[in-house]
């Protein structure tokens, strides 16, 4: 793993995560369905956690890696009661496209 | 070795028995909360046990500590306040006066506890009235017996609560609720009076305990009139509202709502000399203001004729009843107001006797005819209740003061002090014999019109009430006749260390004899004037209001002090209420300050509530926005820096 200490400068990965997260934000903001909406979600955490591990490589910290795993073990939660939520939306509206849930709307 | 060196030598060693006189209380305050918690789920037998133990074992109890060696006896349970110099106890005093008083209060209290387990036996409230009755004698013996006035104020208050919670008994009946509300409302005027001087007390003595106050006085003999009238005559206005007198009186005859044994003993023989108590408790005070103590006998003498003239034409039993414990009160008043404490407490006793059995008999012919109280649908009832008549007879010589019965010697003793009291006294001394004369007279209506003649309720089958009504009647009937003999000689040197000592000295040789003479003569005038009116020339008493029908209805109408304080009082604090503190006041400024305030909200929330769409993604742009901006406020200083720094190599 030492090619990554030496040959990869950290700000490539933050590059990365920058360009990873960004993506994702964009995705949030412009797409119509639900799930595609939901992984982009997943896909802004996972570049949050990309920052993380490259942060803790850089600083031999032990911490970053952990605050990974409960960045995982979050989603993987999220995801779990994200998508019984779609479920139950799609069944009860029968579309999934985000503009036409609005039910809050005063 | 004296009497005090014994006492000294027994507190050091602490050889004092203790009188637990907190058991007195305790008693009723335990009935009060088994009855009122529990008397609905409690066989009626076990109510009714529970009821006459609470003041039987305070009466007892009072037994036990009537034949103590030396007074007042002392006990103190703990500090209630303690503020800087200020330090008021839970300390109860046991001397001759509160013990008189006690016996008067658990006494007769038991008796008519009994009459009302005969007397309320139907009624679907029993375990409520019962619980009721009991609270009272709690808060009253509290009263009698507190070492300092805010604790008496406690008991003050709490009488007024029972007071108006069983006046207001039936409360199903729109006039009984109306009257509780009236003995409370009237009620409070007094307590203002009697708050205001309290206050006045702890200003000027700094201590609210009677014995403080009262050595405090004793060390500076200086001190008369000035803030001590003021004081006394807060007191007074207190006492007049307790014990109905001008112009406070109002509430009582309308108390007359509530059950008769109520009437008789919180509204005859207890709670309504409280006010005469009040004062003879503070007679020190009383006894430096001699304006103050002028006024008492005044208001005292004014209230007994005034309403002893209105008695004479009410038609409702309960109701002449109710105008005569008012103008017997008066005579107490007109007693403590000549300094002759003794003699007040001395007819205090005896009015709790022959007035508790006055109304007590009231209630067994109202009870006996089904509810009737008006005068005019009784009569010819001698012959069908034969014990209450006969007690009642005793009760009705007593008030108008027959030899030798209580009244007689009670009613004597404060005409002669008065007389004695100077000039102005023998005008109070007439007036009060005008009083007995209109006492004998209105009695004896009452007789005639209940008990001879010719039944006027065709179908009204009377019938002698139950035992446990009867019984109460002979006792006090007996203790009406025997009341008395004590002798005001004995009883006010029982009670000197307690009131203190005022000697009625007359120049007039066996004025006693000529005073005592001219009251017996009052009576038997007002008697025969009775006669004459009610029983051989019934149609009499009509004729007389058709020929003087102004001073008939003047009467009758009760001199019109219930409409006069409606239009003067009662009308104008309504429409104050109404208008300016309800329209104006309420409505207008302070409603309009809240209305304007739920105004902004609603108008930002109007704004607002734009941002609130409802879409996903347009909280999710602000969100990002949000998020950016605030990035980039983080970030634009390093950024700038590293454009300079940018910008520096270019140019290099």
């Amino acid at each position: 793993m030492s090619f990554l200490q030496h040959d990869v400068p950290l700000n490539w990965y933050l590059l990365l995560s920058t360009v990873l997260f960004s993506l994702g934000v964009v995705g949030f903001l412009i797409k119509r369905n639900l799930i595609t909406v939901f992984m982009s979600i997943e896909l802004m955490l996972n570049a949050v956690n990309l920052s993380f591990v490259a942060f803790a490589y850089q600083w031999h910290a032990v911490k970053g890696q952990i605050f990974v795993f409960f960045v995982m073990m979050v989603a993987a939660a999220e995801a779990a009661v994200g998508l019984a939520i779609i479920i139950a939306v799609f069944r009860a509206r029968n579309t999934l496209a985000v503009d036409r849930i609005d039910l809050m709307k005063l | 070795m004296n009497a005090d060196q014994t006492m000294t030598m027994l507190l050091h060693h602490g050889f004092i028995i203790y009188a637990h006189l907190w058991l007195i209380p305790l008693a009723p305050f335990v009935g009060f909360l088994v009855n009122g918690l529990f008397g609905r789920h409690l066989p009626k037998w076990l109510v009714t046990t529970v009821a006459l133990l609470a003041p039987l074992a305070s009466f007892c109890v009072v037994l036990c500590d009537s034949d103590r060696s030396f007074y007042p006896c002392v006990e103190t349970f703990g500090q209630w306040i303690s503020l800087g110099s200020l330090h008021v106890d839970f300390s109860f005093v046991l001397d001759q006066l509160s013990l008189v008083m006690l016996l008067v209060v658990t006494g007769v209290g038991f008796l008519i506890h009994v009459y009302s387990v005969g007397y309320m036996h139907d009624d679907p409230g029993y375990a409520r009235y019962f619980s009721y009755l009991n609270l009272f004698l709690f808060f009253m013996t509290t009263l009698v017996l507190a070492g300092n006035v805010l604790l008496m104020f406690v008991g003050w208050e709490g009488v007024g609560l029972a007071s108006y919670l069983l006046i207001g008994f039936w409360f199903q009946k729109p006039t009984a609720a109306a009257a509780g509300k009236k003995a409370f409302i009237v009620n409070r005027i007094g307590d203002f009076g009697f708050l205001i001087g309290i206050f006045l007390l702890l200003a000027n003595f700094g201590t609210l305990t009677f014995s403080e106050i009262g050595a405090k006085l004793a060390v500076s003999p200086a001190l008369t009139g000035g803030i001590l009238t003021v004081i006394c005559l807060c007191l007074l206005l207190g006492a007049a509202g307790k014990s109905a007198q001008l112009p406070l009186y109002v509430w009582l005859p309308d108390a007359m709502e509530g059950p008769t044994p109520v009437s008789a003993l919180i509204h005859a023989a207890t709670m309504v000399t409280a006010g005469v108590y009040l004062i003879a408790r503070t007679h020190f005070l009383f006894d430096r203001a001699p304006i103050a103590l002028a006024t008492v006998a005044i208001v005292g003498a004014a209230t007994a004729i005034f309403a002893a003239t209105i008695a004479l034409a009410q038609n409702d039993i309960k109701r002449v009843l109710a105008y005569s414990t008012i103008s017997q009160l008066g005579y107490m008043f007109l007693a403590c107001g000549v300094a002759a404490y003794s003699a007040a407490i001395f007819h205090l006793v005896t009015h709790a006797f022959f007035k508790a059995l006055l109304f007590l008999a009231a209630g067994s012919v109202i009870h006996a005819i089904g509810g009737e109280q008006d005068m005019r649908k009784m009569g010819g009832l001698r012959k069908e209740l034969p014990v209450t008549f006969w007690t009642m007879t005793v009760a009705v010589f007593t008030i108008a003061g027959f030899w030798p019965l209580a009244a007689f010697f009670s009613k004597d003793a404060i005409l002669y002090a008065a007389f004695v009291h100077g000039t102005e006294g023998q005008i109070l001394w007439f007036v009060g014999l005008l009083t007995a004369l209109f006492t004998a007279l209105y009695m004896f209506r009452l007789w005639y019109l209940t008990f001879f003649g010719e039944l006027r309720s065709p179908d009204v089958h009377p019938h002698e009430s139950p035992w446990s009504m009867r019984a109460p009647l002979v006792i006090l009937a007996l203790l009406s006749i025997c009341g008395g003999w004590i002798g005001i000689m004995r009883f006010s040197s029982y009670l000197a260390p307690s009131v203190g000592v005022h000697q009625a000295v007359s120049h007039i040789p066996h004025l006693e004899w000529i005073l005592t003479g001219a009251a017996v003569l009052a009576a038997f005038v007002g008697w025969l004037i009775a006669d004459r009116y009610y029983l051989r020339k019934p149609q009499r008493p009509a004729l007389l209001a058709v020929a003087m029908p102004a001073g008939y209805k003047l009467l009758a109408n009760k001199y019109y002090v219930d409409e006069i304080y409606n239009a003067v009082l009662v009308k104008p604090l309504f429409a104050i209420s109404r208008y300016v503190l309800g329209w104006i006041v309420d409505t207008a400024i302070l409603g309009g300050i809240a209305w304007m305030l739920a105004g902004i909200a609603s108008f930002a929330g109007m704004i607002l509530q734009r941002w609130q769409s409802g879409n996903l993604r347009s909280y999710a742009a602000w969100l990002a926005a949000a998020a950016a901006a605030i990035l980039l406020f983080v970030l634009l200083p390093e950024l700038l820096r590293n454009f300079d720094f940018a910008i520096a190599i270019v140019r290099h």
